[in-house]
């Protein structure tokens, strides 16, 4: 598919650190961020004007899912905007904590994991053609899925009872699974869930949940945009070699734990290939496809990024330390490091690794480092600042975020979800749009009027349903 | 569009050179360049040497003041945040 919809939904961790005795349960914490909110949706679980929708979700975490976007630039913008959005939330909550007198510190990290563990996820999607046989797309993608967190990853720093080890992933010492169909126990490189949220004959949902979250914008891009090539050549049945790998489980767990990006793995073949050189094998395949196919310049872009880092990697991986967040964090605990005379087993390093994933700019180190000019960014504030209050205008969140504005506005009773929009006071009006592509903002402004004219009279809006 | 990719380009590339310094600062490798650059005889190359060596000062300043920032911002009681940053699983 040229054509895509693509969509990120970021789990965030959250904790509440009291400065006095009194302490606040992260239930209680999680509700002062959806305070701000001013919906007639349910409570904890909103749509926002740019489409996009905020939640809490298992286990107590607030949730962003972008709205429906039709690059990968793009929605690596709307992810920003996403910890933007937050940080805004956070802050007024840290008020309202402050003002019900329990002082502290309302903290919200962009990362995978907890101290003890526990992890939480970051999931792509990418809608596919249902024509396309899931399980040998799933098979294909897994040893490109599995060798990416070498440029993917966002980095980590352990203890084991050897001492204190960096590792390159934050995820993937979570996975269990080749594919599965559950999130939470057996988590899988590829989920199964097949909610495309769009015509189910046409279209199913490839739900990615193997990778990491990522601060950097660049990080971010590359990840989405080199998974995207991937998928297309796969539906133009364009890679002629194998890359299975004997144990895709083991060897992503191995690759994590082996900073030099060169261990090699075992193919099914029998073959032993690194993980440098099986995404060299993809990336050149992409080289390739990209003079054959039609394909859109940012993917282009994507490619020949994707080659550069691959070079690095193979070369000096500290040329990357303002692009890959894993290099990035690592970089900055080595200069910590050096520069205070301390070693890898100083409690701040595990901080230092924390703090990166601060969505809070003023704590955040990745943040600190973006101040000071030490990382690459593909976008402007601007931009993302935009994201925040206006909805892709190339997808059905455009009708989405144009009918919540519409209906604030007017005071209009209303629910949602991916392809429908309900409204009027008993919610009886819907606006049905199972095509993710569609952007008429009219049909949903003539709604609009329809209803104010009516004065949402039960009888006239019985007629009203839209479908699309 | 294109002018938007225009000015991020010249942006990276302006950024990349400070940056990449900056880090070299920290961890000597500006340092060792240059004395390298000192140590050969010619004028020039001394004088090219004195300027490394002085942008290389001002490099480590910056990641002095950079490493203060940090400071001034790291949790205070990081060994206790770090234990008490606990999560219920989640997807």
């Amino acid at each position: 598919m040229q054509k895509r919809i693509y969509g990120v939904e970021t789990e965030y961790g959250i904790i509440f650190t009291p400065e006095g005795r009194k302490t606040l349960p992260v239930e209680k914490a999680i509700r002062f961020l959806f305070e701000k909110l001013i919906t007639t949706e349910h409570f904890l679980n909103v749509f926002l004007e740019n489409g996009a929708r905020f939640y809490q979700d298992t286990g107590c975490h607030p949730e962003y899912a972008t709205p429906e976007c039709a690059s990968p630039k793009q929605l690596i913008i709307y992810d920003k905007a996403g910890e933007r959005i937050l940080e805004d939330l956070q802050q007024y909550a840290e008020e309202k904590i402050r003002e019900e007198r329990i002082p502290g510190k309302l903290s919200i990290f962009k990362n995978n994991t907890d101290f003890v563990g526990n992890s939480y996820g970051c999931h792509e999607n990418y809608l596919v053609d249902r024509d396309v046989d899931f399980y040998y797309l799933a098979e294909q993608l897994i040893p490109f899925l599995v060798t990416r967190q070498i440029y993917t990853g966002a980095g980590k720093v352990f203890q084991t009872q050897d001492g204190v080890h960096y590792c390159v992933s934050q995820r993937a010492q979570h996975i269990y699974q080749k594919i599965s169909g559950t999130t939470t126990n057996d988590r899988s490189i590829i989920n199964t869930r097949d909610e495309p949220h769009a015509d189910r004959e046409k279209y199913r949902r490839l739900h990615v949940i193997v990778g990491d979250s990522n601060m950097s914008e660049y990080t971010n891009f590359i990840k989405v945009g080199t998974c995207s090539v991937v998928l297309q050549m796969i539906e133009d049945n364009y890679i002629n070699k194998d890359f299975t790998l004997r144990n895709p489980v083991k060897a992503i767990k191995d690759i994590t734990y082996d900073v030099s990006c060169k261990r090699r793995l075992r193919l099914d073949s029998g073959r032993e290939y690194s993980p440098i050189e099986i995404q060299r094998e993809y990336c050149e395949m992409a080289q390739k496809y990209i003079e054959q196919y039609p394909v859109s310049d940012e993917h282009k872009e994507a490619v020949h990024m994707w080659q550069y880092v691959l070079d690095c990697l193979d070369t000096d991986p500290n040329k990357l330390d303002r692009k890959i967040d894993w290099l990035i964090k690592r970089r900055l605990i080595e200069s910590y490091i050096d520069s205070r005379g301390t070693s890898w087993n100083d409690p701040k390093v595990f901080m230092l690794d924390l703090q990166y994933h601060d969505i809070q700019r003023q704590r955040s180190l990745y943040y600190l480092l973006e101040r000071n000019g030490a990382v690459d960014r593909l976008f402007t504030d601007e931009e993302v600042d935009e994201a925040k209050v206006q909805p892709p205008q190339d997808t059905r969140a455009r009708m989405r975020g144009e009918f919540i504005k519409l209906a604030r506005e007017h005071s209009i009773q209303y629910d949602l979800d991916w392809s429908n929009i309900r409204l009027g006071n008993l919610l009886n009006v819907r606006v049905i749009c199972n095509n993710p592509f569609e952007t008429d903002t009219e049909k949903v402004a003539e709604l609009v009027r329809t209803i104010q004219k009516t004065n949402l009279r039960k009888t006239s809006l019985s007629k009203l349903v839209i479908q699309s | 569009m294109a002018k938007f990719i225009k000015s991020l380009e010249r942006r990276r590339s302006d950024a990349a050179d400070i940056s990449s310094s900056i880090w070299m600062a920290a961890s000597g490798e500006q340092k060792k360049k240059s004395k390298g650059g000192g140590e050969e005889s010619s004028d020039s190359t001394e004088e090219g040497g004195q300027k490394m060596a002085k942008k290389g000062e001002e490099l480590k300043e910056d990641m002095d003041s950079l490493m203060e920032e940090i400071d001034s911002v790291l949790e205070e009681n990081a060994e206790e945040f770090v234990k008490n940053y606990v999560q219920r699983g989640g997807q």
